[in-house]
């Protein structure tokens, strides 16, 4: 008889273990899918996983793309992952990716053309600061009227899609563009403009931003009170209150933080990669970082190498796609067994399998 | 001297030994789509188009695609990884490739590119677009003589020229078959989401719309006629021949592949030019599909003289007399529409209510 044992601590050794596993997992189970459909599933993992980085044609270029499309996932699961610590669990960073992107660009465009070189970092400042207005909603309907942060925020990403639609339509749609959907072009407008800093590293703005947030979120989980109140809360939270931590004060600053963190990446977005506000301008990063910060165990480090993992998985799946016509669907399936084989084995560092009769307590 | 004679020699030999090799060396031709292969619709239709390529090449060609491409930041980084794969002519075929497809050709000089419904061009990208507004009249007309509730729904993508176009013209021609048709528009702000396209469907088919056009790509708004009763719709961009004979009466069906082909024997010629390509009908790029026996006889022998019409050029969809919305004069009596005005349509004509929105 197989039955699961609770430990007593987690196990240190399958929480570092536990990713690992989970991709090693994900690439047998995704092998065979990719054998059903068909597909030689070695060549298949080597496209995804080996290709983006090393092969001849594409490496030069895909390589920096990781930077590109990590970027703004790691930007986002560092702030998420504060708050998942604490027991405050942001859905809607979707949401706030868009608004932050709207608030920034709307900004921006309100003084096109100005080539002062205040443009960009004004924008940036405002794209926080609707990042964090927007979190701030389920962040105050959490403290006064105790209403689930999880729908709310959750709920309010459809709220934004609407605006956003709506302002690249309206409002912030390109006045010389013919009467079609979208804003100015970012990337044609020097002041406002959120380039790629090397040539052929693809590191922007925007990537530099989700390096010091890392720096900055481990910092404070080690050595900063607030992360020992972050921590401490997650962990215990009677014992928390008990210690002088304000809950409400803790809710409004994980979702504050990581509205603002949001709207910072939705802004880089739109003056960067993205170039303009466009109806299709949110790409769901705001849903994949979860599983980001969940993959990093919602450490700084880990976030990371979870960010460039997940990038690696777009990437590589495209190429995937176009090289052996392995379906798009296929991709996303594969992209949710990470997820699935990580939460199925992280039992493991939470729990001792145990094999035979039950002991005597 | 002699060593100059073994160099040509070997260059000569390498050339010949290279001709033939580079003759065979098959035509790489990449697409990049907006929804999935199997959506039933706009896509579908693009990858008929892919496939007939693929039968009159045979071993010249060889075809790569994706599908699901967002109209974003992806859309560049799937374009430039396309063009580094070796593909020799990529079709992009949404709107929203507009500005990748430009920024990514000026990266790839030798590779030609050819964007669908878009305006901006270049030395090596073309554009291309059907003329649906034509097939539109026809379902208008049909719309118009067979309605008993005098309210036709309409769902709409994107308020973007194209799907103003085929409002308008559908507007037209219903109101000219019953002066007492009523539109009703709703936007879905996507080209395929079939939970979307349900809603939006039950929404108008409650508000007592008893026919439904379609904008957007999935079969889902026929379902939702299906469930209803007495209520008709049109396959949208391809056949949606599972829905036949009612509530699918007719269809616009979107036929690239004689396009497609075109293009692609150009490239293997050495021929290919960048151009702006709209056909209609009259060239086989819209095509009606059978009206079926839902339509009471005498108005379909109506709509196959449209057909026919505006096939052999005799008839235009936009010909005066026309009001815009607000009742200033746009076209005199007899008067046509010119592409330009169609190209950038973002007016409602007269007898539309509702506003466009913005």
């Amino acid at each position: 008889m197989i039955r699961l044992e609770k430990r007593p601590m987690p196990s240190r050794l399958w929480t570092v273990l536990t990713p690992i596993v989970a991709v090693l997992g994900t690439m047998v189970a995704g092998g065979l899918m990719f054998a059903l459909l068909g597909k030689d599933p070695f060549e298949a993992i080597r496209t995804i996983f080996y290709d983006p980085l090393f092969n001849d044609q594409f490496a030069a270029y895909s390589r920096p793309q990781l930077l590109v499309k990590a970027g703004p996932l790691i930007l986002i699961a560092i702030g998420l992952s504060l708050g998942f610590r604490a027991g405050v669990w942001n859905i809607g960073a979707e949401g706030q990716y868009i608004i932050g992107a709207l608030c920034g660009a709307g900004v921006g465009l309100a003084l096109y053309p100005s080539e002062s070189f205040l443009v960009l970092p004004l924008m940036v400042a405002v794209g926080a600061l609707g990042g964090w207005a927007w979190a701030m909603i389920p962040a105050v309907l959490k403290t006064r009227f105790n209403t689930n942060e999880i729908l709310v925020s959750l709920l309010l990403v459809y709220v934004a899609e609407q605006l956003l639609a709506s302002a690249s339509l309206g409002l912030l749609r390109n006045p010389d563009g013919g009467g079609f959907p979208g804003s100015r072009n970012f990337q044609q407008w020097e002041a406002a403009a959120n380039p790629e800093l090397i040539s052929g590293t693809g590191m922007h703005w925007g990537v530099v931003a989700a390096f010091i947030a890392v720096i900055g979120a481990y910092t404070m989980l080690s050595k900063h009170m607030l992360g020992f109140q972050i921590r401490l809360t997650g962990s215990a939270p009677r014992a928390a209150r008990f210690a002088g931590v304000n809950p409400v004060r803790l809710v409004l600053i994980c979702l504050g933080l990581s509205g603002a963190l949001a709207g910072m990446a939705g802004l880089f977005e739109v003056t960067g990669p993205a170039g303009q506000i466009s109806i299709d301008f949110g790409s769901g990063y705001g849903f994949t970082a979860i599983i980001v910060a969940f993959l990093g165990r919602l450490h700084p480090i880990g976030i990371l190498l979870a960010g460039l993992l997940m990038a690696l998985t777009y990437i590589g799946g495209e190429l995937s796609q176009f090289m052996l016509g392995v379906p798009a669907a296929a991709i996303q399936a594969f992209q949710g067994m990470l997820l699935f084989f990580l939460l199925a084995v992280d039992v493991l560092s939470n729990y001792r399998v145990r094999i035979g009769k039950p002991g005597v307590a | 001297m002699k060593s100059l004679t073994t160099l040509l020699t070997g260059a000569l030999v390498a050339a010949g030994l290279a001709l033939p090799a580079a003759a065979q060396d098959p035509v790489k031709v990449g697409f990049v789509f907006v929804g999935p292969v199997g959506d039933g619709g706009w896509t579908y239709e693009h990858n008929q188009g892919r496939l007939a390529v693929e039968q009159r090449f045979g071993d010249q060609v060889e075809t790569i695609y994706q599908e699901s491409v967002p109209e974003g930041a992806d859309a560049e980084r799937v374009l430039t990884q396309m063009a580094l794969s070796g593909a020799d002519l990529i079709f992009t075929t949404s709107f929203g490739y507009m500005d990748p497809t430009i920024n990514v050709a000026a990266k790839f000089p030798d590779v030609k590119f050819e964007h669908a419904t878009g305006y901006k061009t270049s030395d090596n990208v073309s554009t291309y677009s059907a003329r649906f507004y034509e097939g539109r009249a026809i379902q208008g007309h049909i719309a118009g003589k067979m309605t008993k509730s005098n309210i036709i729904g309409y769902i709409g993508s994107f308020p973007i020229p194209e799907v103003i176009r085929g409002i308008n013209s559908a507007f037209i021609h219903a109101q000219k078959a019953n002066p007492d048709v009523e539109f009703k528009v709703v936007w879905a702000n996507t080209w395929f989401d079939p939970a979307k396209e349900a809603d939006a469907a039950t929404a108008l088919i409650e508000q007592g719309a008893d026919v439904i056009l379609q904008h957007t790509d999935s079969t889902a708004p026929l379902a939702a006629a299906e469930k209803a009763d007495g209520v008709i719709g049109f396959g949208q961009a391809s056949d949606m021949a599972e829905y036949k004979p009612s509530p699918r009466v007719s269809s616009i069906i979107d036929n690239w592949s004689p396009y497609y082909i075109d293009r692609v024997q150009a490239v293997i010629d050495g021929t290919w030019e960048s151009q702006q390509v709209w056909h209609g009908i009259d060239k086989g790029m819209v095509q009606i599909g059978e009206i079926t026996d839902a339509v009471p006889a005498d108005v379909a022998a109506e709509a196959r003289d449209m057909i026919d019409a505006i096939a052999n050029g005799t008839y235009a969809p936009f010909t005066g007399p026309l009001n815009k919305q607000d009742g200033s004069a746009w076209l005199a009596d007899g008067e046509t529409a010119d592409d330009g005005t169609l190209a950038g349509m973002n007016f409602y004509v007269e007898g539309l209510t509702g506003a466009i929105p913005n």
